[in-house]
């Protein structure tokens, strides 16, 4: 299990980068994951939105949302998703929320 | 039991006709009262909307009267859903009919929402943007395939989930085939599109299919999302502002569960899906409640053979939750899809939640052909038909074959 540092911390991820334990996360991270993945910072008040809904969603279901999920449900519009986390809002949220890659569709 | 249970079945597709059957044989009507509602009176076979638009099949042979494949005891009703309430487990149709249930299943499977992406179904819609997951859409598609003669043709799938992922595939190498066969196929490039990071959603099966892209020369672009289709300039618009320039666009629509579920409080998700228990069947919104098929939000395929297999669990604890017992019957994930791949050839994939589609032999060592192109496969698909009229929806079991996903003939890593 590869390990990192992040705000002094030492912490569990897996070999793409996905938090293990999402309880190791804490805000302080968020900025220097953002930085690591390429997420535009500071980050926005939107951002904690979206950072915030996706820790939400996984600690009551288990898996972090998929955009479509997270457009209808976060007050974050699909658009708005791609200008805050570009390319792939729900794998970039998702590691930068320090939650595990959310379980796509089969 | 004392009086007759009344059983509602939303949905007369795949997953309601055969469950509505099933129940009849296993309960009198004197035990259980069986009603069943869909919106109109005409059960396409779906996997036929494939060969459509290549004129290898013909929309009166793929469509048949749902009322006639209900076995008798059956009460039919030919009307829309409008409401289900589930504090009063009471159903309203949209003609005022109010249907009352101690048990109610969920079968209405997953609509098109082509209007939910921007421009989709503006200028270009059905002239030169189409999509072949309805019959009005497969239909037109084939006429406008006859005279396709060069240019670019682009298939895109805007987001999952959808109905039986392995279709679009599929198109891509009919395509092919279809081209070839006019001696057009040097005049026309073909690109395949996907949100996935990959030609498919498993692993080991993504690879295969990758190479088979490359090999009939189809072009894979991978995690583009769709924000736009631009029917006027005839591109493809990704949400990162990325393009791809079509002259035909084949686009698969967004899918979300049945209007009424929306309006049904308490009952489904955002995209309007049931909150299911992946192996129990039993929705968790409700105990009497149970769903079937593509309208459930279980980690699953949205395809006939799931809910095939789901049908027969499901039927199990159906049983058990009728006589006041604890469910016992446990889905598995299994599914198994033939991929037609052209030239009359296809490939066949089997896989279940937890073990990703291997190669291998099917359903034992003597068998079809796994994840390898074969005559035998295609001509499985083409016999599917068949089975799927007299044999699934009648609620028949396949002798040897059980829902859960046979091993035996698998090559497993540590094999
Ligand atoms: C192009 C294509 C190719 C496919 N190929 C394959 C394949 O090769 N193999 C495979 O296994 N699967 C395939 N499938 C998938 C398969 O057809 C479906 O997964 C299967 O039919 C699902 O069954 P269901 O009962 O859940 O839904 P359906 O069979 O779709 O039935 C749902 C029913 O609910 C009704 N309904 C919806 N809303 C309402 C309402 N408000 N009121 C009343 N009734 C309503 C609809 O009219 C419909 O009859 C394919 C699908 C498509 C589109």
């Amino acid at each position: 299990m590869p390990n990192a540092v992040l705000a002094g911390i030492e912490v569990e991820v897996n070999d793409e980068g996905f938090f293990e334990d999402p309880t190791q996360w804490t805000e302080e991270m968020a900025t220097e994951l953002a930085d690591i993945y390429g997420v535009p910072t500071p980050l926005t008040d939107q951002h904690w939105t979206v950072l915030h809904f996706m820790r939400q969603e996984f600690f009551e279901k288990g898996t972090g949302p998929t955009v479509r999920k997270l457009g209808k449900t976060s007050g974050v519009t699909v658009k708005e998703l791609y200008q805050l986390f570009p390319k792939g809002p729900a794998k970039l949220a998702a590691r930068v929320a320090g939650i595990p890659k959310p379980r796509g569709c089969i | 039991m004392e009086h007759p249970k009344n059983f509602v079945i939303l949905g007369a597709g795949t997953g309601g006709t055969l469950a509505a059957n099933r129940l009849r044989k296993m309960y009198p009507e004197s035990d259980l009262q069986i009603d069943v509602v869909d919106q109109d009176n005409d059960h396409v076979y779906q996997p036929g909307l494939l060969f459509v638009p290549f004129g290898l099949a013909f929309p009166d042979e793929i469509v048949r009267p749902r009322d006639r494949q209900l076995h008798d005891g059956i009460n039919y009703h030919e009307n829309p859903v409008e409401k289900v309430d589930i504090e009063d487990n009471k159903v309203t149709l949209e003609n005022g009919t109010e249907l009352a249930y101690d048990a109610l299943l969920i079968a209405t499977g997953s609509v098109l929402e082509p209007g939910e992406t921007e421009g989709l179904t503006d200028t270009g819609w059905m002239e030169s943007v189409f999509s072949f997951y309805d019959l009005p859409g497969a239909t037109a598609l084939a006429e406008k395939l006859s005279t396709f003669r060069s240019g670019r043709l682009v298939i895109n799938i805007i987001d999952m989930p959808i109905k039986c992922p392995v279709a679009p595939l599929e198109f891509a190498f009919l395509a092919d085939w279809f081209f070839t066969e006019n001696g057009v196929r040097e005049d026309i490039s073909i690109t395949y599109v996907t949100p996935l990071d990959g030609a498919f959603t498993k692993p080991t099966a993504s690879a295969t299919l990758a190479e088979l892209l490359v090999k009939k020369n189809i072009e894979l672009v991978t995690e583009f999302n769709t924000g736009e289709v631009d029917g006027e300039a005839k591109k493809l618009i990704g949400y990162d502002g990325t393009e791809v320039e079509f002259d035909l666009a084949v686009v698969i629509p967004l899918h979300g569960g049945a209007a009424y579920v929306h309006d049904s409080p308490g009952l489904g998700d955002e995209l309007g899906f049931i909150p299911t228990d992946n192996q129990t069947l039993q929705s968790t919104v409700a105990d009497n409640v149970f769903v079937l098929g593509d309208a459930a939000d279980i980690p699953a395929s949205k395809a006939g053979s799931v809910t095939h297999f789901e049908g027969e669990v499901l039927m199990e604890n159906i049983e058990a939750f009728l006589e006041g017992k604890p469910l016992e019957a446990s889905y598995d994930g299994h599914a198994n899809c033939f991929i037609e791949t052209g030239f009359s050839k296809a490939l066949l994939i089997d896989f279940n939640y937890e073990t990703e589609p291997l190669p291998g032999h099917y359903p034992g060592p003597v068998g079809l052909p796994l994840l390898k192109e074969s005559r035998l496969n295609h001509i499985g698909k083409l016999m599917f038909q068949s089975f799927y009229w007299h044999g699934l929806l009648q609620g028949r079991d396949v002798p040897g074959l059980g829902p859960n996903m046979p091993t035996s003939g698998k090559h497993t890593a540590d094999a």
